[in-house]
């Protein structure tokens, strides 16, 4: 099974657009995967049904007893997080919002007053779809452990047992820690991008990342006329780097309209999805996919 | 006056609503302008010009292997499997390492330090004698965006007026972005998956406790679901940007819209006085 990720670097250039184009022109059944986790919308584009979650737990988090706490304040300074402060009334308490649960204050605490505990930063969840199984997840509010989910959702996904051709992640924004997760063990990478010179340097900085993992490269242009010099410029710049253009998308707001409807672009009668279905097909031979 | 520019969603316009408000502030104010999106950051290629840079590096563990008595303290403490103590060496991990400096409390014989790691940089320029411009830029194949945010935070850290451009999402870098903001202006846009994300970012405002107001981008006029959730919530929208190829045009060539055209200068000042009105309280 091929594992292919939509990425782009700059955030909104439509990788989950996109995403859900190549899985409804599929004529296959996709393993599908939203790991955008903390801004997750596949699922608001495919029909969903039959969800299941399942609790994911984050970092670990520090509490104080009270009882036992003598206010010495040795956590505070040891935490490098400054996960801990000594509230107006004198008492040490856990900002679970900054505390990593790397449990120094464990070790540096005289008087056993600190455990560390599991916490639920989200859910893991897998969906039933026309295009296939989708797994997708939600991270919790002031939950940071994104790349962890990301990991815990592909994990999931790796599960299905259904013989499907080909694994398709939508991905984050971004060249962190969960865009990392997301493109480990992928087999190719479709870049989304648009012109404008600042989705041209997160593009480049998404090849950067792509090169240090050795996957494929392939890119989709979007909203490809709304600025054609800067059009010309992505084109250079893929010629140079020998990345194969898959894709050319006009600006349609007919794709805006079909979002608002909540269907993909590719129930849409389009040239915006023309383009797409072609892409697909290129991506599908190029890598061997069953279309 | 600490002002962060959020949205969930990424590209609805958090940079093009940073740049400009700055920009525009920067016309009677001084004013810092700090790039939170360590990952991708963009702001600095609408002030092209001379700039200061410096590193930003993470504490990593390094094992003195003539103390070490390979009796895996270290390994068994760090909770994120960045130490394995193999059979006859210490194998360190430092792109799993937190930095939480354990590891070095754990050894029971002094046989650990820290050494500094590159993990990234601080850009610095001053456009003008009232704009400071500072991005904190994450190395590529680097995870720890949180910690270069924190640095360019800290570099720009002063009393006066900042604006944080921050990332997409709402997880850890964007919570170490919010950290200390004294208003949030949240940038969407009337789609679906805008108003998803923005729900999303307008709770994690929430949570921190900060006050917030809402700018919609690229409106066409069909804003209904994004306004009613602005009035459920009580979050005021206090700018409303069209959709215009011209705007879009003059962000994607790199130039800053309200130095081009006057009438959005004086929206952004607007959106200025707005923003602190909020953060008081008198929204």
């Amino acid at each position: 099974m091929k594992t292919v990720a939509v990425m782009s670097g700059k955030g909104g250039t439509g990788k989950t657009m996109v995403a859900a184009g190549f899985a409804v022109f599929s004529q296959q059944r996709l393993l599908l995967a939203d790991c955008d986790v903390d801004a997750a919308n596949l699922s608001l584009l495919l029909k969903t049904s039959d969800t299941a979650c399942r609790p994911f737990m984050g970092l670990d988090c520090a509490s104080i007893d009270q009882s036992r706490c003598v206010g010495c304040g040795l956590c505070e300074a040891y935490c490098r997080f400054s996960a801990i402060d000594q509230g107006d009334d004198g008492v040490f308490q856990v900002n679970p919002l900054k505390c990593e649960g790397c449990a120094v204050c464990t070790l540096v605490c005289g008087e056993e007053a600190i455990t560390i505990s599991k916490r639920q930063s989200g859910e893991v969840c897998h969906s039933e779809t026309p295009q296939g199984p989708l797994y997708h997840a939600e991270l919790f509010s002031g939950s940071g452990t994104s790349g962890m989910l990301v990991f815990e959702v592909k994990k999931d996904a790796l599960e299905n047992k259904e013989k499907l051709p080909a694994f398709l992640i939508d991905g984050p924004p971004g060249i962190g820690c969960p865009v990392i997760s997301a493109i480990s063990g992928a087999d190719a990478v479709v870049m989304v991008t648009e012109p404008g010179i600042s989705a041209l340097h997160d593009l480049q900085r998404l090849v950067t990342i792509c090169r240090q993992f050795g996957v494929d490269m392939f890119l989709v242009l979007n909203k490809a006329d709304l600025d054609k010099e800067r059009a010309e410029d992505v084109k250079r710049y893929c010629a140079q780097e020998k990345i194969q253009m898959i894709g050319t998308i006009p600006f349609d707001p007919a794709v805006i309209a079909a979002a608002r409807r909540g269907e993909t672009i590719a129930d849409t009668d389009t040239p915006a999805a023309i383009s797409l279905k072609e892409a697909w097909k290129t991506l599908c031979t190029a890598m061997g996919i069953p279309q | 006056m600490n002002i962060v520019i959020a949205s969930g969603k990424g590209g609805t316009g958090k940079t093009m609503v940073s740049v400009n408000l700055a920009w525009s502030i920067s016309q009677s104010y001084n004013v810092h302008l700090i790039d939170c999106d360590a990952e991708e950051p963009n702001v600095h290629l609408f002030f092209p010009g001379e700039r200061s840079e410096q590193p930003v590096t993470a504490e990593v563990p390094e094992v003195d292997s003539e103390k070490c008595t390979l009796c895996g303290a270290c390994g068994e403490f760090c909770r994120f499997g960045a130490i394995s103590v193999l059979t006859k060496s210490v194998m360190i991990q430092p792109h799993l390492c937190h930095s939480c400096g354990g590891c070095q409390l754990a050894c029971p014989v002094d046989a650990i330090t820290e050494v500094p790691r590159k993990i990234g940089m601080i850009r610095q320029s001053s456009p003008s004698p009232s704009l400071t411009v500072i991005s904190g830029i994450l190395d590529e194949g680097e995870i720890a965006a949180p910690e270069v945010i924190k640095t360019a935070k800290k570099a720009g850290e002063w009393d006066g007026i900042s604006v944080w451009d921050g990332p997409p999402g709402t997880a850890c870098p964007v919570i170490e972005t919010m950290d200390g903001a004294d208003v949030c202006i949240l940038v969407t846009e009337s789609t679906p998956s805008g108003l998803a994300d923005l729900k999303r970012a307008a709770s994690l405002a929430k949570t921190l406790g900060i006050p917030r107001g809402i700018v919609i981008n690229r409106s066409d006029g069909e804003d209904g679901p994004t306004l009613a959730f602005c009035k459920e919530e009580n979050i005021p929208v206090i700018m409303m940007i069209p959709f215009d190829r011209e705007i879009a045009a003059i962000h994607n060539r790199g130039a800053i819209l309200s130095a081009e055209k006057k009438e959005w200068k004086e929206k952004f000042i607007q959106l200025y006085e707005d923003a602190i009105a909020i953060a008081g309280g008198n929204a």
